[in-house]
C-alpha cells in the first residue's frame, strides 16, 4: 500500500470505534477471567481461584443452568429455522396477501419483550388463560403452561419462537428471492413439481440464509434472558433457570466473583458450542 | 380449478392462523387496557361495558410521581443518542476495515466479529464505568449500547462500503481531498441505505432493551419504559388493566415506527442478511 493510501485510509478513523470498544467491551471480557477468581465486593477483592467454579459445578441449582440453557438454544433455533424455512417459502410464492402477512409476521419483532412476556403469562394462566378457557371449551384440559416444572421452559421457549420467527422468515425471504430464475427454468423444463422445487433448488440455495438463522438464533437463544426472566424469573424451582439468568442472580445477591464466574461459563459454552458450529456451516456453504 | 381451489383455502388458512396467532394477544391487550382493575382481572377476551381507557391512561402517567414520563424522556434520549453516535462511529470504522488490507487487518476483524458472540462480561462493565464514573449515567448506557451494537453496525457498512468503487477515493484523492474530507463529503452521503437500516433496526432494539438498563442504569429516578413495566409488575399485581395500558403507551412509539417504515425495514434487514 502506498503512503497515499495509508494516509486516507488512516487508523486514526478506528480510534473513537476502538476507545468505546475496547473499553466497554474488550477490557471487561479480559478482566472477567481474573474477576472469576475472586470473591469481589466491587471495592475489594480476594483471590480463591477455581472456587467460584467449583461451587458452580458441584451445586445442583447452579448447574442445572447448563441443560436448560442448551435445550432452550436447541429448541428455538430448531423451531425457527424450520417455520422460518416454511413461512419464507409461502411468503415468497404467489399469494394475494404476501404483503400483510409478511408485516404480521414480523410485528412481534418489534414489541418489547417485557411486554409480550407479561401478555403470555397471562395467556397461559392454569385456570382463566385463554389458551386453556379456550381448550377447555373443545373439552382438553390444558396443563399449568408456567407452573409445571416439566414444560415451563418449553412454554417460554414457544414465546420466544413467536416473538423472534419473523426475523427468521425475513432473512429466509432474502435468501430465497436472491435464487435466480434460470433455476427455476431448468427445472420445469425438467418436468419437476414443486416438491422438487423445495427439495433440490430452495432448501439448497437457501443454504447461507439457513446458516444465518442457526447461527443467530442458536446464539441468540445462548444468552437468552429478557424473556425468561420476567415470564418466570427461573421458577418454577429451578426449572427454567438458565445460565445468563443465574448470573443475574448471583448479581443481585452481591455474589460478584461468582456471578463473573458465571459470565467467564457462559463464555465459554458459547464459543465451544458456536465457533465449531459456525466453523462448519460456513465450510458447507454453497456459492450462488 | 382444483388447484385454484386450493391455494385460495390454503390463503384463507394462513390469513386465519394469523388472526389467532398474532392479532389475538395484540386485542387481547387493547381490550384489557380499557377496562376496570375488576374487570381486567378476569383475564377474559371480552369486549369492556365501559370504556376506562383515558382514566386508566392517566392514572399509569402520573402514578410514581410521573415516573413514566421521566422513563420516556430517558429511552428516548437513550435512542437517539446512541443512534447517532453509532452511525459515526461504525461507518468510520467500517470504512478504513473494508479499504485497508495490511498484516493489523485480519486481527481487528476477528476481535471486532468476536463481539458478535461473545457474551458481554457484565459485572466487570460496571466495575470499569463505576472507575470511569459513568455507571448509573445515561453516558454510560449509551457506551454500552454504542459497544454492544457495534460489532453488527461494522459488519453492514463494510459489506456495503464493498460495492462503493475505489475508483471515487481516487478521483477525490487526485483532486486534494484528504482522508476525513473524503469520508464526510464523498463517502458518508452515499451510505444512505445502510444508514437508514440501523437507524430503524438499532432504534426498536436499544428502545426496547431490556436486560442493559437494568444492569447498568438501576435507580428508579433513571429507568427507562422497559424497566417501568418491569417494575409495575409487582406494582400493580392486582391492576391488570393499568399493566396492559402501560404495555398499549410503550409499544406504541414502535408501532408507529412500524407503520412509516414497515417497507424499509424488511428491506433492510433483507439486505443486511444477505451480505451478512
Amino acid at each position: 500500500m502506498t503512503k497515499v493510501w495509508k494516509r486516507t485510509y488512516t487508523y486514526y478513523f478506528l480510534l473513537p470505534a476502538a476507545i468505546i470498544y475496547l473499553i466497554i467491551f474488550i477490557l471487561p471480557t479480559f478482566m472477567s477471567f481474573f474477576f472469576s477468581m475472586t470473591r469481589w465486593t466491587l471495592q475489594d477483592w480476594s483471590y480463591i481461584g477455581f472456587d467460584n467454579f467449583k461451587t458452580f459445578f458441584q451445586e445442583s441449582s447452579l448447574n442445572i443452568g447448563f441443560q436448560n440453557t442448551f435445550v432452550y438454544a436447541a429448541v428455538t433455533c430448531a423451531f425457527k429455522v424450520v417455520f422460518g424455512l416454511l413461512l419464507g417459502v409461502f411468503l415468497t410464492s404467489k399469494i394475494r396477501t404476501k404483503n400483510y402477512l409478511r408485516s404480521v409476521v414480523f410485528f412481534p419483532t418489534l414489541v418489547s419483550t417485557i411486554a409480550v412476556g407479561i401478555a403470555f403469562s397471562t395467556l397461559m394462566h392454569p385456570t382463566e388463560g385463554l389458551i386453556n378457557t379456550t381448550l377447555a371449551f373443545f373439552g382438553i384440559s390444558g396443563p399449568d403452561w408456567l407452573g409445571d416444572t416439566r414444560i415451563a421452559l418449553l412454554s417460554v421457549a414457544f414465546v420466544d419462537i413467536w416473538k423472534g420467527i419473523g426475523f427468521a422468515t425475513v432473512i429466509y425471504i432474502a435468501g430465497i428471492m436472491s435464487i435466480p430464475e434460470e433455476y427455476y427454468e431448468a427445472l420445469q423444463i425438467d418436468g419437476g413439481n414443486s416438491w422438487h422445487k423445495f427439495w433440490n433448488i430452495i432448501l439448497p440455495l437457501s443454504r447461507s440464509a439457513t446458516n444465518s438463522v442457526i447461527i443467530l438464533a442458536f446464539i441468540g437463544g445462548l444468552r437468552s434472558f429478557d424473556i425468561l426472566w420476567p415470564m418466570t424469573r427461573g421458577g418454577p424451582g429451578f426449572a427454567t433457570d438458565v445460565i445468563a439468568s443465574i448470573i443475574y442472580k448471583q448479581y443481585q445477591a452481591g455474589f460478584y466473583g461468582l456471578a463473573t464466574a458465571g459470565n467467564v461459563i457462559l463464555f465459554l459454552f458459547v464459543s465451544v458450542l458456536a465457533f465449531p458450529l459456525s466453523h462448519y456451516l460456513n465450510r458447507r456453504e454453497v456459492n450462488l | 380449478m382444483i388447484r385454484n381451489l386450493r391455494r385460495f383455502s390454503l390463503e384463507f388458512g394462513a390469513v386465519l392462523a394469523s388472526i389467532v396467532i398474532f392479532w389475538v394477544p395484540l386485542y387481547f391487550v387493547f381490550v384489557n387496557a380499557m377496562k376496570d382493575a375488576r374487570g381486567a382481572s378476569l383475564r377474559s377476551m371480552a369486549w369492556p361495558t365501559s370504556n376506562h381507557l383515558w382514566s386508566n391512561v392517566k392514572e399509569v402517567i402520573q402514578s410514581r410521581d410521573y415516573m413514566l414520563v421521566r422513563a420516556f424522556v430517558n429511552s428516548t434520549t437513550l435512542t437517539l443518542l446512541s443512534i447517532a453516535l453509532l452511525l459515526i462511529v461504525c461507518a468510520m470504522a467500517g470504512f478504513v476495515m473494508q479499504r485497508r488490507s495490511d498484516r493489523a487487518t485480519p486481527w481487528i476483524s476477528f476481535f471486532v466479529l468476536a463481539g458478535l458472540i461473545i457474551p458481554p462480561a457484565i459485572v466487570p462493565t460496571i466495575w470499569v464505568l463505576d472507575k470511569l464514573h459513568l455507571f448509573k449515567t445515561m453516558l454510560g448506557l449509551i457506551l454500552v449500547e454504542v459497544a454492544l451494537a457495534f460489532p453488527f453496525g461494522v459488519l453492514l457498512y463494510r459489506g456495503f462500503m464493498g460495492a462503493i468503487p475505489r475508483e471515487i477515493d481516487e478521483a477525490a484523492v487526485v483532486d486534494g481531498c484528504g482522508g476525513p474530507r473524503l469520508f464526510f463529503r464523498i463517502i458518508f452521503p452515499l451510505l444512505k441505505p445502510v444508514n437508514a437500516t440501523i437507524i430503524v433496526t438499532s432504534s426498536v432494539a436499544i428502545f426496547n432493551d431490556f436486560t442493559n438498563p437494568l444492569y447498568f442504569f438501576p435507580g428508579s429516578k433513571n429507568a427507562t419504559v422497559q424497566l417501568t413495566l418491569y417494575n409495575y409488575m409487582s406494582q400493580f399485581v392486582s391492576q391488570f388493566n393499568l399493566l396492559y395500558t402501560n404495555i398499549l403507551l410503550i409499544t406504541l412509539p414502535p408501532l408507529v415506527l412500524f407503520i412509516f417504515f414497515n417497507k424499509k425495514i424488511v428491506a433492510g434487514i433483507t439486505a443486511g442478511a444477505v451480505k451478512g
